[in-house]
């Protein structure tokens, strides 16, 4: 039995089989032995997905199914989320926050019904997040159902179109909105990469017939966790564990945007004192997109320095990007600090790298927004 | 005559005439995936065996290289500048890593020849 560094045992997708056929090397993930990469390998994988479209298993992500009379009323206290406010179908990226406003977790929600939401959230958090909601679904109206699902992601620019082809209509499905087109599915317009695509959670034995069908399409490809990454990061898209954790809350992280202004003055969700107050008296930190100079990539857990040498920050996420054709990463760093085109450096096995501090996304999101 | 051996850290070391010729087998460079920079050491170093003489970083990670043995490098395949994916299509032709003088033959008795390496890997 494979084991992850800690020694306890990975679990396993249950697609698993198809990824060893198509030559998948594997990893430990969040608990999961996860496909990290095909033979086509990371570079190729990667510029794939931006060309064409990439197919990823993303069935260690959880889905949670939020039901029942006070549904809204349980993520307006989980989440700093207008969940009652949402359209039907709707999507929104929103965050599980701590009473230090420290992100929890980092999640999109739906709204399927009036009473009905669903939750997709990320795998190394999926245990905590469950009891987070069960505890608050407690003196509550409402059911927290974690569903056993496949969750398949397809993205890039022809992922509506093989969709399509595999003979599964998208309908008028833009981007940030999701439905449930069948039974035991839930499908929505949404992604890690930066592209137009989808996120479809499905049984297995329809997920092993979707595949089938999309893969008879050239233009789709098994791509891995190790592209996944890289294509995020390019995307300027946080990986919760790395550039958020419950010690950072979502003004030192930029996401503010995802809550909307009148739940940052008057939501009741868990977190709201402490935010406040954070929004009131400035963070001495920021997230901000590094570009180190020249070739070498800057990885998670560089120190960061300003010209001085005083120190300026860390590095949480890190690596090459592929289309952007340069080392990519982002980091924290001093909030007099955190403008584009400020110079600082990095310190790599003892040598100061410059980095200029650089806008996100480092390639532009095409999102089908309309 | 020239001799190749190879270690349990997957590298190759090429001798010929007191110079060897290092770098990663084609299994070590298939394992880390599209290299996208090499750190290369400076020519006229003085190197002990375990020492890490180079950094080869792929998308995702980097990983050190290790010295096989004692010497001082001569000269490092600058070709990785600019082309860091030469380790990946061509591990033991144009993808070598650094030249290096030995200074004590007698530390490749240590090593694999190439059907025990082969044999290391499976």
């Amino acid at each position: 039995m494979s084991q992850d560094p800690h020694g306890t045992e990975l679990r396993h997708l249950p697609l698993e089989d198809l990824h060893k056929a198509a030559g998948a090397k594997f990893g430990a993930f969040a608990g999961w032995s996860m496909p990290l990469t095909y033979p086509a390998g990371v570079m190729k994988e990667h510029l794939h997905t931006r060309e064409q479209a990439g197919l990823f298993d993303i069935s260690h992500m959880k889905l949670f199914e939020v039901s029942g009379p006070d549904a809204a009323a349980l993520l307006e206290r989980a989440c700093p989320l207008a969940a009652g406010s949402l359209e039907l179908s709707q999507s929104k990226y929103t965050f599980f926050l701590n009473e230090q406003a420290g992100i929890i977790d980092d999640l999109i929600v739906t709204r399927l019904g009036p009473n009905h939401h669903m939750v997709v959230a990320n795998a190394g958090n999926a245990t905590i997040d469950e009891v987070h909601l069960t505890v608050l679904a407690q003196d509550r109206s409402v059911t927290v159902s974690p569903l056993d699902r496949v969750f398949l992601a397809i993205q890039g620019p022809a992922a509506w179109d093989a969709l399509s082809r595999g003979g599964i209509e998208t309908g008028m499905l833009t981007f940030m909105h999701g439905i449930e087109p069948r039974s035991d599915w839930f499908m929505s317009r949404s992604g890690y990469t930066g592209e137009d695509g989808f996120e479809i959670g499905l049984p297995e034995a329809d997920a092993r017939e979707l595949v089938a069908a999309l893969l008879a399409d050239d233009r789709v490809q098994w791509i891995g966790l190790a592209a996944r990454d890289s294509l995020r990061l390019e995307a300027g898209l946080c990986l919760h564990g790395q550039d958020i954790t419950p010690d950072i809350d979502p003004v030192s992280a930029g996401l503010m945007w995802a809550i909307p202004k009148d739940i940052r003055a008057a939501g009741a969700f868990i977190g709201a004192d402490a935010l406040r107050a954070k929004i009131a008296a400035g963070v001495a930190q920021k997230r901000v997109g590094l570009k180190p100079e020249g070739r070498q990539p800057v990885r998670a857990g560089a120190l960061l320095f300003d010209a001085d040498g005083t120190p300026a920050g860390t590095v949480t996420s890190g690596g090459f990007g592929p289309s952007a054709g340069h080392p990519v990463a982002m980091g924290y760093v001093t909030a007099t600090l955190a403008k584009p085109g400020t110079r600082i450096f990095a310190d790599v096995r003892g040598t100061k790298i410059p980095v200029d501090i650089a806008p996100l996304p480092f390639t532009p999101h095409r999102y089908r927004k309309g | 005559m020239a001799k190749t051996y190879f270690t349990s850290d997957h590298e190759w070391i090429r001798v010929e005439g007191g110079i060897a010729t290092v770098g990663i087998t084609d299994y070590a460079q298939e394992q880390l995936g599209d290299l996208v920079f090499v750190e290369l050491p400076e020519a006229g170093r003085a190197v002990k065996k375990g020492d890490t003489a180079v950094v080869v970083e792929s998308v995702k990670a980097a990983s050190d290289v290790y010295v096989p043995v004692d010497g001082e490098i001569v000269e490092a395949n600058t070709a990785l500048s600019s082309e860091p994916a030469l380790v990946n299509s061509a591990a033991t032709g144009d993808g070598w890593l650094w030249k290096m003088k030995l200074s004590d033959e007698s530390q490749l008795d240590g090593l694999l020849d190439e059907a025990g390496y082969n044999k290391l890997i499976g």
